[in-house]
């Protein structure tokens, strides 16, 4: 017990003080029950106008945007109207990230490299957002939105050796894999500490802004490391700059094995947290493809207008463990994601193309199977360039490089050690190509 | 590079001579950055329309106006990260943390983010940020306004740092240091933003413009980064040292009469270790002194170097004097402060055989 200061509270009657500790509602073996979650109705969320005062939006930062029913169709002033083509390439973009997911994580199984995480169940809140974002818009993203990529037409092939950190491997095998960057596709570098990225968005739309441009940024975050002080600053920053920016938290229940009430979510909305800063705030079912595109494209038509920033919680749910280091069956119930009342987006985004008439599973079959096709076909490519602790990476030096701009002394003088070194454990040459070096 | 550069100031006799003192020295240094480079942006708290509480600042945004000059919240973590954004973006932006002592909130950004997107990136993108910081004490600053946190910065690869200690280093070091592509740590040491301090806090503090170091030229020059400042020239023993402790050892050397070989390192990271390597060898001893904590202090670093490179020309053990392993105290600062007792001890330690 803490020392309390003499005399002071000695056999005093208040009450005995209690901390709560929060619990998730189901841990592995409990049988799962939504029915707590409030899902409000298909359609019934209004829509304001982009330039409107956050104040008027209070009741949007508590309730969800959707616009897929339950019958596939789509309702509400929120329904982006796209055309059938526009559906259709989005779909194929969720589907191709899809692919590429089960490819990856079964690449890593197999021993091809040492990490992946897979986006399943989250791939709308990347791919609808992204096109609804123009295609230089700058991005900063978190480790799950490998969808922006695909959306954006990165090829694959780079994805695949910043993977395994080959040779091929633009980053020079330095990040670990899925910490992706490309400034050609408006991609900012992942960092891995988190919500870092997030300030950095508002700075960068700030300089946007500076310069007169026309382009905006958008970050994505989740929910679990909204608690960083990072967030807070690029909420504070956002709002007082009123920076071009698109603030994206993708609430998908769980950080690694703790759930989101370690976040604050037991409390408020994540979208609620906007309304402290002044900031559009949205909450939108994330699994809805539509919803996700609408949100996204509202808040970039609002920062486009010079009228704010936007938060936006997309409220989904992280069907897959945290990462192929994580087995999710140690800390939650397997049922939640059969359960999880707002479906899966792709299977939702298929239905709904299916209910106008403009898809079938037939073409979906194909799709999936071509897709499958593509991301093995492409692996086979990056693999020629080596998997990781292969041997066929990058020479050497560059471990030296791009430290500073140019090699100071110091690290002159390490680089020949690390060759020094080399050469004492290889004194006939390199073993097997360059293997285990 | 070999001998450090002996020149401080251009000849006296120049004549458009202006003195200045560090504050304006620095002022001098934005305003020509500014003026060069429409991409260069100060920021940071009370920066703006005040002009910073040091006056580093002052008319900048009048001149160049409010979204180039501007004001930030209270968020150290803040700051940084949107320099880094905004250096993502293709500016380069020069933040201020009011107080060194105020810029651990954000570290993190300096050191997993802006110190490693070169790197992370494999040169994709790049932090050419510029973070000026006011440090050190001899003040009364407490403990909160006076720590000297340079070797927390020198430990993280891909950070430079950089710390002047004259008006006329200070312009052209800043404006390298804002033109150089790599993020660097620019520390103004404040007890001498007005005047060399001797380091004897009881006598009549002394003003910049009596001091030729203060004679800064009109318009662009630059001092180039890694690169030390012989202060005096002396066979006896080499002192290595940077920001106010310069003023306080050359005052020392001359009350005790010692043929000092004084190098301001002026740049920690990268240091100019040709420099000192010649300085060393031809002295056979070394003092190292800095205001910063002992214990893991930028002098154990030096020290380690020259013992490493030089030591079979040292004639006496590597000696430093510091700053105590303490908080700095308020009330008990020039107990704390390595002034000139600890610094003669030191060097009567040094020269003994």
């Amino acid at each position: 017990m803490a020392d309390r200061p003499s005399g002071a509270g000695q056999g005093d009657n208040r009450p005995k003080l209690s901390l709560h500790v929060p619990e998730p509602k189901f841990r592995p073996g409990d049988t799962v029950d939504f029915s707590h979650l409030q899902i409000p109705e298909v359609g019934t969320a209004p829509r304001p106008d982009e330039t409107c005062d956050p104040k008027e939006m209070h009741e949007l930062a508590f309730g969800l945007v959707r616009v897929l029913g339950d019958d596939n169709k789509a309702y509400g002033p929120w329904d982006p109207k796209l055309d059938p083509d526009t559906l259709r390439k989005m779909l194929g973009h969720m589907a191709m990230t899809r692919a590429f997911d089960e490819r990856m994580f079964r690449g890593q199984r197999q021993g091809k490299t040492s990490f992946y995480m897979k986006c399943t169940g989250e791939e709308a809140t990347s791919v609808s957002a992204s096109m609804a974002l123009a295609g230089d818009d700058m991005v900063f993203p978190s480790y799950r939105q490998q969808g922006i990529l695909i959306q954006r037409g990165y090829p694959m092939i780079e994805m695949i050796n910043q993977i395994y950190s080959n040779k091929g491997d633009k980053l020079k095998g330095r990040q670990l894999p899925i910490m992706y960057s490309s400034r050609e596709h408006s991609f900012f570098t992942i960092s891995g500490n988190l919500a870092t990225q997030t300030p950095q968005a508002v700075g960068w739309a700030m300089a946007s802004a500076m310069k007169g441009d026309s382009r905006i940024a958008a970050t994505w975050v989740g929910e679990g490391s909204t608690a960083e002080g990072d967030f807070h600053s690029a909420c504070t920053f956002a709002t007082v700059y009123n920076a071009p920016v698109i603030l994206n938290v993708i609430n998908n229940q769980w950080a690694i094995s703790s759930f989101s009430g370690f976040a604050g979510a037991e409390r408020t909305t994540f979208a609620a947290r906007a309304l402290g800063y002044g900031l559009a705030g949205l909450r939108v079912d994330g699994n809805d493809a539509l919803a996700c595109y609408a949100a996204e494209r509202w808040a970039a038509n609002r920062a486009r207008a010079n009228a704010g920033p936007t938060l936006i919680e997309f409220f989904t749910y992280r069907a897959e463990g945290h990462s192929t280091s994580d087995d999710p069956t140690g800390y939650r119930s397997a049922q939640e994601r059969a359960e999880w009342p707002l479906g899966d987006p792709v299977t939702r985004l298929k239905d709904h193309l299916i209910a106008l008439g403009e898809w079938d599973e037939e073409r979906q079959e194909k799709m999936d199977l071509e897709a499958a096709e593509h991301v093995k076909k492409t692996t086979k490519e990056a693999e020629a360039n080596g998997i990781l602790g292969h041997g066929l990476h990058h020479p050497f030096r560059t471990m030296f490089e791009d430290v500073f701009e140019e090699l100071p002394w110091h690290l002159r003088e390490q680089a020949e050690q690390a060759i020094r070194e080399r050469e004492t454990k290889f004194p006939e040459g390199l073993p097997n190509g360059g293997k285990g070096a | 590079m070999s001998e450090a550069e002996t020149k401080t100031a251009p000849a006296k006799e120049q004549d458009t001579e202006r003195r200045l003192n560090m504050i304006e020295a620095i002022n001098d240094a934005l305003d020509v950055s500014m003026e060069k480079d429409p991409d260069v942006v100060v920021m940071g708290e009370d920066v703006g329309y005040f002009g910073g509480v040091f006056r580093c600042t002052a008319g900048l945004q009048e001149k160049h106006g409010k979204t180039r000059v501007f004001d930030t919240p209270i968020s150290e973590c803040g700051i940084i990260a949107v320099a880094v954004g905004m250096g993502a973006y293709g500016l380069r932006p020069v933040p201020e943390i009011q107080f060194a002592d105020y810029i651990y909130p954000g570290l993190d950004q300096l050191i997993s983010e802006a110190a490693r997107l070169r790197y992370r990136s494999a040169g994709e993108y790049i932090a050419p940020m510029t973070v000026r910081s006011p440090f050190g004490g001899g003040i009364f600053g407490g403990q909160t306004h006076s720590q000297s946190p340079e070797a927390i910065f020198t430990h993280v690869s891909g950070l430079k740092t950089v710390i002047p200690s004259t008006p006329y280093d200070a312009k052209g070091l800043l404006i390298s240091a804002i033109e150089d592509n790599d993020p660097v740590i620019f520390f103004e040491p404040k007890r001498i933003y007005n005047g060399p301090f001797s380091g004897y806090y009881d006598k009549p503090a002394q003003p910049w413009k009596r001091f030729d170091e203060s004679i800064v030229p009109e318009g662009y020059y630059k001092i180039p980064l890694g690169k030390a400042r012989r202060v005096t020239e002396g066979d006896r023993v080499t002192i290595l040292a940077y920001g106010t402790m310069v003023h306080v050892v050359e005052e020392v050397c001359k009350q005790k009469g010692v043929e000092a070989d004084i190098l301001d390192l002026r740049t920690l990271v990268p240091l100019d270790i040709e420099a000192i390597e010649a300085s060393v060898e031809r002295t056979g001893r070394c003092l190292i002194v800095h205001e910063a904590t002992r214990t893991s202090g930028f002098g154990a670093e030096l020290s380690a170097l020259v013992t490493e490179r030089c030591f079979y020309h040292l004639e006496a053990p590597v000696e430093r004097v510091t700053g105590f392993d303490t908080p700095y105290p308020h009330s008990l600062e020039w107990a704390y402060f390595p002034g000139p007792v600890r610094i003669g001890e030191a060097l009567d330690k040094i020269l003994k055989d």
